[in-house]
């Protein structure tokens, strides 16, 4: 009997530092060449190698684990030529069910470092395709990979794991969106040129921003500056009868003192017809007096306020992991129960061949020597005997299938195995 | 036959506002798939129910408490479906299904009883005026409900303390936009309801000053506080805080008109 044992053997950014994953890592040829190898241990029957900058993990279906596991950390080593003796202790390997949730867990984004990122979804996705392009994946780890990409867009959509923006410039673009909605068609002024402001610039015009004014001191480099985002140059002295043309305002000057204040916001708000006005003010000495926020439409965030939005929401993001796991464990359990029936199927073909070899023989012997009978006659007690062993075999087949999903399934498997003599 | 579909209505809508406040916790797409369906088959078995009481009475849903409450219900779910349509706005119906139930509850303890109607000329005008007062109410109904959604955000992007609700809810600006539409629909339309009001009291009484001013004088109130909401808007650039703050509190004034105006 061909039980279904999973195995994971693997480093990852918790467990081993850049220096050595750097040296483990697979790319897309050299994963191209590991397939023969693998293949080469009897033990291993199905694999998947993931490679990404976090991790190195190699999934596999195994007749035996304890020696799939041996060999897997072996070949990794041997491959990248490293010495395992060395490298031991940075492994970690999971069976069956750990392995399951294990996966689950990776391709839903809670086990990376930034957690929920986007990014770890499409790596295993690749992953998994180039896999079975290679012909190293069979019905099981197929179902496994089909069953983590489901769960993870799941976790997606209904928990908060990738809601929340965990970066300056993101959570900056975000409280944009939630002020203007749709960014198209704003203007984006930045008062200063240092290198945030020129990245939440980007950020901002990469979702829509059409319009960028630039000012600085130094108008070369407001004029540099303007060049690369595609906007045009202020004067320095004139920015402040522009601001009203602003809808975000960014500044990151190095002047010493406030530069606005809250009379030059009063005026402009004014002349926007109260329209919005969002101040990113990323200075240190700030740039815009703190009083601004409480004119009405006018939202200012310094960068402390941005560190607080991006401490919390990656803090939410640590909760929303949380209800994920849940969500995961049942996935896990549900995985396990398809497993054991896989297990419950080719034992249930078993009990119905020798049933039916038995029966064929039986019949046709007896058949044989009741010699009046007519042709139809005989087919009678042919359909006769066969809905027997149907009836008889009914049950049993039904409870089987049924236990196999229970958490002691395969103690019923060997059992039946054993009473109908299926493994001699 | 009434009673049942009346019944039936009363309950769809009390799960349909379940539904929608789930939501707001829970983001399962299903629970809204789920919430929406059911709002639906509410806004059908409340047409039933209308229409049958329309068959009995033979006449529109405008004479009585019972009626005129249940079809302000009606409309504001009519234009419900039409603000979700066009706007998509995930958690509005968590703030305006609520006033949906909460009204019709309260036509559910009102008197059934038919009202005997005057089939003089000025009928019509009365017609007119309580048609045109209940759509434009129900637009202000919507608007309420953007207002409180709009108050909540701000609150949250100005202060700072971005929770759950930041991240549910529309923008500022769709908000504020949603706010601005229906209340350029529903005002022209209530002091159209006004106006065919008048002529109505007019025409019966004779005399425009024996108006009864304790029923009066709240409808002028909710209709000067929407003034100011919608020219203060087109003239002096009120929007946002103030544009909502305005929707709420004329809201509020016509919960008390109704009191004074209907009861």
């Amino acid at each position: 009997m061909a039980e279904v044992n999973l195995i994971l053997v693997g480093v990852n950014h918790k467990t081993t530092p850049v220096e050595i994953r750097e040296k483990l890592a697979f790319t897309k040829g050299k994963i191209e060449e590991s397939v023969d190898h693998l293949f080469n241990f009897p033990d291993i029957i199905e694999h998947t190698i993931l490679s990404t900058c976090n991790r190195v993990e190699i999934y596999a279906r195994a007749n035996c684990q304890d020696s799939a596991i041996k060999s897997i950390k072996q070949f990794i080593c041997d491959f990248h030529g490293l010495s395992l003796l060395e490298l031991e202790d940075h492994f970690y390997s999971y069976r069956n069910k750990e392995a399951v949730e294990h996966l689950f867990r990776v391709s839903s984004s809670l086990d990376s470092m930034i957690l929920g990122e986007a990014q770890i979804l499409g790596q295993v996705k690749e992953a998994y395709s180039l896999a079975r392009d290679l012909r190293s994946t069979g019905l099981v780890l197929n179902q496994l990979f089909e069953k983590a990409f489901s769960i993870a867009k799941k976790v997606r959509e209904e928990t908060g794991i990738a809601e929340r923006s965990v970066s300056i410039s993101s959570a900056a673009v975000e409280l944009a969106q939630k002020i203007f909605d749709d960014l198209e068609n704003h203007t984006v002024m930045l008062v200063g040129t240092g290198e945030m402001a020129e990245l939440a610039a980007k950020h901002l015009i990469s979702y829509g921003v059409k319009t960028v004014y630039v000012t600085s001191r130094t108008y070369e480099r407001a004029a540099n500056l303007a060049r690369t985002l595609n906007g045009s140059a202020l004067d320095f002295e004139a920015f402040k009868n522009e601001l009203h043309r602003a809808d975000i305002v960014i500044t990151s000057t190095s002047a010493p003192n406030f530069i606005i204040k809250k009379e030059i916001v009063e005026k402009a708000i004014h002349e926007r017809k109260n329209k919005p006005i969002f101040f990113i003010d990323i200075a240190v000495p700030r740039d815009i007096e703190p009083d601004v926020n409480d004119l009405e439409n006018v939202y200012l965030y310094d960068i402390d306020d941005l560190h607080v939005v991006v401490s919390a929401n990656i803090k939410e993001r640590e909760k929303e992991a949380e209800n994920a796991m849940n969500f995961i464990s049942q996935e896990v359990t549900k995985f396990n129960n398809w497993v054991g029936a896989l297990d419950a199927v080719p034992t249930i073909v078993e009990i119905r061949k020798k049933a039916e070899n038995i029966r064929k023989q039986e019949i046709e012997k007896t058949l044989k020597k009741i010699s009046h009978l007519s042709e139809n006659d005989k087919q009678l007690l042919r359909q006769m005997s066969s809905s027997m062993v149907n009836k008889i075999l009914h049950k049993p087949t039904i409870k089987l299938k049924q236990k196999t999903q229970s958490e002691d399934g395969h103690v019923y498997l060997k059992a039946i195995r054993h009473l109908f003599h299926l493994d001699d | 036959m009434a009673n049942i579909t009346f019944n039936t209505t009363l309950l769809i809508y009390l799960l349909t506002m379940l539904g929608h406040t789930f939501y707001l916790v829970n983001r399962k797409p299903l629970v809204k798939s789920v919430s929406f369906f059911s709002l639906g088959l509410g806004l059908f078995f409340h047409t039933i129910t209308i229409c049958l009481r329309s068959m009995e009475t033979g006449h529109g849903p405008y004479t009585t408490g019972f009626e005129i409450t249940s079809f302000f219900a009606w409309v504001i779910v009519v234009i419900f479906f039409i603000t979700e349509w066009k706007y998509k706005i995930k958690d509005l119906g968590a703030f305006v299904i609520p006033i949906v139930f909460l009204i019709f509850l309260y036509s559910a303890f009102q008197s059934r009883e038919y009202s005997l109607i005057d089939e003089s000329a000025t009928m019509f005008w009365l017609t007119m005026h309580r048609t045109l007062s209940i759509i434009g109410y129900a637009a202000f109904a919507i608007a309420f409900g953007a207002a409180v959604m709009y108050l909540i955000q701000e609150n949250q992007v100005k202060n700072k303390k971005l929770g759950v609700m930041y991240f549910r809810m529309p923008s500022l600006e769709v908000l504020d936009n949603l706010n601005c539409k229906v209340i350029a629909i529903g005002f022209p339309l209530f002091t159209l309801g006004f106006m065919t009001g008048s002529i109505w009291n007019v025409k019966t009484d004779e005399s425009l000053f024996s108006w009864d001013i304790m029923r009066t004088w709240p409808l002028i109130a909710v209709w000067l506080i929407y003034c100011c909401v919608f020219f203060g808007r087109l003239l002096v650039g009120w929007r946002g805080k103030k544009a909502a703050q305005g929707a709420i509190l004329g809201f509020v004034a016509i919960i008390f008109s109704y009191f004074f105006h209907v009861v």
